[in-house]
């Protein structure tokens, strides 16, 4: 089994039509992972079941119990994340600042303050129509913690492709370099890399390829929008050489990534010129990971 | 006009790749021509500002976090410590404890439950902010250092370096932020008056604004909505604008001149008529809305 996490640094790259594009060529042979919980959007092109959902809880908030309180003020005094705060001589805990770390309950001495669970997003197990399944998530309105989030929606996924024996499982992952993106890489063999020829884009691909090369996980890159600026388009190249990373594809601009969004297609499934294009990635990408597993 | 307390605007967008960036530079610049002008460039993973504002630097602070640091010769192996962390971050094994710094939150228990002063809070180094004099405008970028994982301490510790320095007395303050809509963005819009929502009218942006308004609804932030590159798509960004009663402030259409100024990291206003009215239309709803 092969894990495939494709990647951006920079957002609004193209990463996730091109991730929903590469799940309809491989059918069958493929689990998707929708691993971008902050804002997931794979499920507008791929518009799974929504089959099985499963309620993800992540740490602890902490609660007041105003009966017991006595005012005291010990706990919003050692709260680092300034959750505790006092209104009408009753303290009050922000559950959107408390990080559920637990030291005011273990240390009020009425008792007055227990920690709950958390509930911070939902995971759901669906049926796509290329015949396969997709994992994806939500994560609650500005919940903490979406690289366990992505761990979990990446572990369904793993324990799926194992009991239906696939050979690939294809991962959308999450802009930037924190702790999503870390979360998504664990156990990946390949990382495809979506630029586009900016400034911005170089200097985000270099950051995320920093944090790839720590993994020593082997990647490869397609410039989207190629087309748009030919100096910066051939940087990228001579940086992809340096690095050792694959050149997969150069896609010039083209309509067909928001036409194929409002069709609530994928660019593999519309009349577009990019069609070629993909397929050639998808081909070459399963021939990398072939003759890497001869090594 | 705001006279005592700044006017803190933050440009956020949910979906990645909107215009966030290119909003925030573009919008100091022309603001920084009739007020002093704060630029912050929180998107601490990936921060992109410094591509397009170029100042000098005028200072560069390492940033920290607070973590514990084991001394072996105090420790008892009581065990207090490992069990007072809820991130697993402490941990006993056997005589020895390890800490994990990338799981630590830095809330300080184990350390000060720690009845044998073993403990002691260490700073770590997690990124560098850098404070850069540009004309008019003061630009605060502050930088993640790779293999760190944790945005928001970064993004908390500039927000007070903010408040503690004379950096609050510029009336106009303008944070770009993270994409996305869980706790980074939270940490980032937190302290703003106003928030800019950038979106684009495709499925994708329409589904992340959405994302972002209810983030915004439950921090109480009043905000309007920017629908960059206004004519690649469909009206369903302004008919839900519309219908929530978010106020769309401009529309900045798709104009491949814009894109390549961008790519090369150039500012378009006052270089591209579409983009420099969208942008005066921006300022001017500050100026007389907010």
């Amino acid at each position: 089994m092969n894990e495939i996490v494709v990647l951006s640094g920079k957002g609004g790259t193209g990463k996730t039509s091109i991730t929903a594009s590469l799940a309809v060529l491989a059918g069958r042979e493929a689990i998707i992972a929708d691993c971008d919980v902050d804002a997931a959007n794979m499920h507008l092109l791929l518009q799974p079941d929504f089959g099985r959902r499963i309620d993800f809880f992540s740490g602890e908030l902490a609660v007041i119990n105003p009966d017991l309180c006595t005012a005291c003020g010990k706990c919003a005094a050692i709260c680092r994340f300034n959750a505790i705060s006092i209104l009408d001589n009753q303290y009050h805990i922000s559950p959107l600042d408390c990080e559920g770390c637990g030291y005011c309950a273990r240390i009020c001495h009425p008792v007055a303050i227990s920690m709950r669970q958390r509930k911070s997003g939902s995971l759901f197990i669906s049926k796509i129509r290329t015949g396969s399944s997709m994992v994806h998530a939500r994560l609650d309105i500005g919940a903490e913690n979406s690289g366990k989030l992505v761990a979990r929606v990446k572990n369904e996924a793993k324990s799926i492709a194992a009991s239906e024996n696939k050979r690939y499982i294809l991962v959308d992952g999450s802009p930037g370099i924190g702790c999503p993106v870390v979360s998504s890489l664990a156990g990946a063999n390949y990382v495809i890399l979506v630029t586009e020829p900016s400034q911005s884009g170089l200097n985000d691909l270099r950051r995320v390829f920093a944090v790839i090369s720590k993994f020593r996980i082997k990647a490869g890159c397609i410039i989207n929008k190629s087309d748009l600026n030919k100096g910066i388009a051939s940087g990228i190249r001579v940086f992809l050489k340096e690095m050792g990373i694959d050149h997969l594809a150069d896609i010039p601009y083209d309509n067909s990534f928001t036409r194929s969004m409002i069709e609530g297609r994928t660019i593999a499934e519309i009349q577009s010129p990019l069609k070629d294009t993909i397929e050639v990635v998808w081909t070459r990408v399963q021939g990398l990971l072939n003759s890497n597993a001869e090594i | 006009m705001i006279e005592s307390s700044p006017l803190r605007i933050a440009i956020a967008s949910g979906k990645g790749g909107t215009g966030k960036t290119f909003l925030a530079t573009n919008l100091a610049r022309l603001m920084s021509q009739y007020h002093k002008t704060l630029l912050v460039d929180l998107d601490v993973e990936e921060p992109n500002d410094h591509v397009f504002i170029h100042g000098t630097l005028e200072s560069s602070l390492p940033q920290y976090k607070m973590i514990p640091e084991w001394n072996e010769a105090k420790c008892t192996h009581c065990g207090i410590c490992s069990s007072s962390c809820a991130y697993h971050a402490v941990i006993q094994l056997g005589t020895y404890v390890a800490v994990f710094k990338e799981l630590c939150h830095s809330c300080h228990a184990c350390s000060e439950l720690c009845p044998a002063q073993a403990l002691p809070m260490q700073p770590h180094e997690i990124g560098v902010t850098n404070i850069m004099i540009a004309e008019n405008l003061t630009f605060i970028e502050s930088q993640l250092q790779v293999g760190e994982e944790q945005a928001v301490p970064l993004i908390h510790r500039t927000h007070t370096l903010i408040r503690e320095n004379e950096l609050h007395d510029f009336p106009i303050h303008i944070y770009d932020c993270p994409p996305g809509t869980s706790c980074p963005v939270v940490a980032a819009v937190r302290p703003a008056d106003f928030v800019l929502l950038v979106t684009e009218p495709t499925p994708f942006g329409l589904n992340d604004l959405q994302l972002a308004v209810d983030t915004l609804i439950k921090l109480d932030k009043p905000m309007g909505v920017v629908i960059n590159r206004c004519d690649i798509g469909n009206n369903e960004v302004e008919a839900y604008c519309n219908r929530m009663q978010i106020p769309v402030i401009s529309k900045i259409p798709y104009n491949r001149q814009v894109a390549v100024l961008y790519s090369n990291g150039e500012l378009v206003n006052g270089r591209v008529h579409s983009a420099t009215v969208a942008f005066g239309q921006i300022a001017s709803y500050i100026r007389d809305n907010i």
